[in-house]
């Protein structure tokens, strides 16, 4: 178990009473390492000395797949990639993938697309506030959250008919038409929502035990986040106002406004409550959008089979764990030459060791569910 | 024949109560943790346990032979004797101390002089299972496990022991019987004599029986199940009866000693005595909502044990009622004082779970350093201050002929503005704390 190769901290800032120290393997099975992340550490009695992190447990190949399938094909399966987001991922992909086609969807298309992909963002953050929550030991806002991600389970299965891995979206547009009720059900819900977070809030914000526990702990600075490359919430907590929905405009974002929450100290309660804003601004997005839909087709014109020209194209979109790109080599064949994503986890993933030295074992969980990970996109 | 009940009551009586006890008390535990998920559920905004019985009303029935029937796994590498007996000493010492414990007049092991004392000794004993426990798993979790909750345990002991001093100096006595007959004598529960001392040993009682939000020995989403982690099946079961049991006993405590045990709400005014009717009122009324329920069960057999939960309730209002209706005197009347003692105790038991359970739900975890600071200097330095403010009112009281209320007013105003100035003082020392962290 004790692997000499493992790059830990050094012999000298090592124990303090000069006890030996522990060192556990937490996962790849454990209860909240989000599923098969194994994490390696160094112990000195509670106190983390060290850290590593094994992945690769989840280990697909979705980038080699890519290579065999044709463009339309391997659409399906980015969803698999971060499966709590799977409308996000569909998105970076079409969206590159058109890009490389020099085309764009159409403004309807888009509208829509935008809409689906800010309800994914507020599912995903209410799946993250509930595990996250449930990790430091509060367990009633797992089923709160997990109440509201339904009513937007619900929508997706009406539009499409799936309600996890929707693969929701095509290269060129939408297969399908928004539904007769779609208006109203995304006003239905999102209505009533900033009065849910509220009550999450309620639950935790002004917690004693909550402030303490998340409070300080897995700190990164701005400038840290950024060497990190991290994005997302977690570079918007370290004070960084990033966000490629601003800064690099897609889908039909260019059309609405709205705020991008920062905090100041990056640590794990900035990130909290960095998300539940980005929750209530994505609810804002979602009724300026649904007001006025614009008429028009949904499908752009691209021909049945794609055949991009030879070229390369980098598309990154603000997934809702922070950016996601995709670069995509075409070789002017009907299957891509080669596909590159970037996750946001594995990255973000990266920070983990800076940002639990030193912190005790129970902090562990508050800075992994803070990171927001899902291992099926760190290992893809 | 006569003379042989006499000669056999003080031996027979007591063992008669063991074993309720013991017979009793798995069941019961079985029931609190079935209603504290349906407590959780509705919280939660779920339905919680369904399927066994009507409303899962026979779900803990089904949880314990599931565990009965389950394989005993003992890892390869455990300490086998350390590890087989480890569960044992903790429900053991757990059963033990239900013995000086009074619930209600005329049910009781033993009256010892030294009640609360033995209680808390034995009490304390109980960490021994768990830290055998947790050592001989010989796996890491395990041991931190046990570690963090020897001590917890140790560190939330003094707190809670200081409490109680604050209780047993009003008392004057450690007889459990004893201390519920002072505030009978003195017509008010120490509750509202103590409330500070209350509150400490409520929060110093949730950390010793290591309950959410002070659960990190057994903190799934850290150390998966803490000490418990290697254990399953029977022993397993043990360990959850030994945890189940210390919250009855830690509650007991605290009904005897600060909610008055078994007495009723005003029970020394004649006004209130419309109350006695309220024990049987109550049953009517579960039994009114469990006819209710019948026809909405889908299976007749869940329909028919629904209707039978019902009788026994009413069966329970008739017994509760009987003492009131029949004239003074007879032996009937007599069983007043057993019956609605036991109801009362019981119900505020059930009261004081509830609030724990309740914390439970709501309350993300605390950390260990957390943990160690509000043990250490909030509720400790605030338990002493809280026993001589009590000590202050009583020589208020009895030497220079002050009233109860100014007396108990005036220390628990004091000892209210130490507990304000100790957390503000922690606070600062935080804030002081992060600033030299952020510097190094």
């Amino acid at each position: 178990m004790a692997d000499e190769r493992i790059p830990f901290a050094t012999r000298a800032e090592s124990t303090v009473l000069g006890a030996d120290e522990i060192i556990l393997n937490m996962g790849p099975q454990h209860p909240s390492t989000h599923g098969v992340l194994r994490v390696k550490l160094r112990l000195d009695g509670e106190k983390v000395i060290g850290s590593e992190c094994v992945i690769g447990y989840l280990h697909r190949g979705v980038e080699k797949i890519a290579e065999h399938r044709s463009y339309q094909q391997f659409a399906p399966y980015v969803d698999r990639m971060d499966y709590v987001a799977a409308v996000s991922n569909g998105l970076g992909y079409c969206e590159a993938v058109e890009k490389l086609l020099g085309t764009e969807a159409p403004l309807r298309a888009r509208v829509i697309r935008t809409i689906l992909t800010e309800l994914q963002r507020i599912a995903s953050h209410l799946f993250w506030l509930g595990t996250h929550a449930l990790d430091i030991g509060a367990l009633t806002p797992l089923f709160y959250c997990l109440r509201e991600r339904e009513e937007i389970l619900k929508i997706y299965e009406k539009y499409c008919g799936a309600r996890l891995t929707t693969h929701a979206f095509r290269i060129g547009g939408l297969q399908y038409e928004a539904y007769d009720e779609f208006e109203k059900d995304v006003e239905r819900f999102c209505t009533p929502f900033d009065k849910r977070v509220d009550e999450y809030e309620a639950l935790l914000t002004e917690n004693r035990i909550w402030v303490g526990r998340t409070r300080g702990i897995g700190v990164l600075t701005a400038k840290e986040a950024i060497d990190y490359g991290a994005s997302g919430p977690v570079i918007r907590a370290s004070g960084v106002k990033w966000d490629i929905r601003k800064a690099m405009p897609y889908a039909a974002y260019d059309l609405y406004k709205f705020e991008i929450p920062t905090g100041q100290n990056g640590d794990t309660y900035d990130r909290y409550i960095v998300r539940l804003e980005e929750m209530r601004q994505s609810r804002l997005i979602c009724l300026q959008a649904i007001e006025n839909i614009p008429a028009g087709p949904i499908m752009g014109k691209v021909g049945k089979v794609l055949k991009p020209p030879p070229g390369e194209v980098y598309h990154a979109i603000e997934a809702p764990k922070g950016e996601l790109g995709y670069y995509i080599v075409s070789d002017g064949t009907t299957q891509p030459y080669r596909v590159r994503i970037r996750p946001p986890s594995l990255i973000n993933l990266e920070a983990f060791d800076k940002m639990i030295r030193g912190h005790l074992v129970a902090d562990v969980v508050a800075v992994i569910g803070t990171l927001d990970i899902v291992l099926g996109e760190v290992d893809r | 024949m006569h003379t042989l009940i006499e000669f056999a009551k003080p031996i027979l009586v007591p063992l008669i109560c063991a074993v309720v006890i013991v017979a009793v008390l798995p069941l019961v535990a079985g029931y609190i943790v079935l209603l504290e998920r349906k407590l959780m559920a509705d919280m939660q905004a779920r339905l919680g346990p369904m399927r066994v019985g009507p409303h899962g009303l026979l779900q803990p029935i089904a949880d314990a032979v599931k565990l009965l029937l389950k394989e005993d796994i003992i890892p390869e590498e455990a300490d086998k004797a350390i590890f087989w007996v480890a569960p044992l000493i903790s429900v053991t010492v757990a059963m033990l101390a239900m013995a000086a414990l009074a619930i209600g007049p005329w049910f009781q092991i033993a009256d010892l002089n030294i009640g609360l004392l033995f209680v808390m000794g034995i009490g304390a004993l109980g960490i021994f299972g768990i830290v055998l426990g947790g050592w001989s798993s010989n796996s890491h979790y395990s041991l931190l496990g046990a570690l963090r909750s020897a001590a917890q345990l140790v560190s939330y002991e003094t707190a809670a022991g200081m409490a109680i001093v604050g209780g047993l100096l009003l008392a004057g006595t450690l007889s459990t019987r004893e201390i519920i007959q002072t505030q009978d004598d003195y017509g008010v529960w120490f509750i509202f004599a103590a409330p500070v001392g209350f509150f400490i040993y409520a929060v110093a009682s949730i950390a010793e029986t290591n309950r959410a939000p002070f659960d990190l020995p057994e903190a799934e989403s850290e150390l998966v199940a803490g000490y418990m982690t290697e254990y399953s099946g029977f022993r397993w079961a043990l360990y959850f009866l030994a945890e189940y049991t210390n919250m009855v006993v830690v509650a007991s405590i605290a009904t005897t000693l600060f909610l008055g045990g078994w007495l009723r709400p005003f029970a020394g005014t004649k006004a209130f005595d419309f109350l006695d009717y309220l024990p049987s009122l109550l049953m009517l009324v579960f039994a009114g909502y469990c006819f209710y329920r019948v026809p909405k069960q889908p299976v007749k057999i869940q329909q028919a044990v629904l209707a039978a939960v019902g009788l026994l309730l009413i069966l329970l209002a008739g017994i509760l009622a009987a003492p009131l209706l029949v004239p003074a005197g007879s032996l009937v009347a007599d069983a007043k004082a057993g019956l609605h003692g036991a109801f009362w105790f019981l119900l505020k038991v059930g009261l004081y779970l509830y609030v724990f359970m309740w914390l439970r739900f709501t309350f993300p975890r605390y950390r260990f350093d957390q943990l160690m600071h509000l043990g250490w200097q909030f509720l400790v330095p605030l338990s002493i201050v809280n026993v001589m403010g009590i000590g202050l009112a009583l020589v208020l009281h009895r030497q220079w002929g002050w009233g109860h209320l100014p007396a108990f007013g005036l220390t628990t105003v004091l000892t209210l503005a130490v507990a304000g100035w100790l957390a503000w003082a922690g606070e600062k020392k935080e804030k002081q704390r992060a600033i030299v962290g952020e510097e190094a």
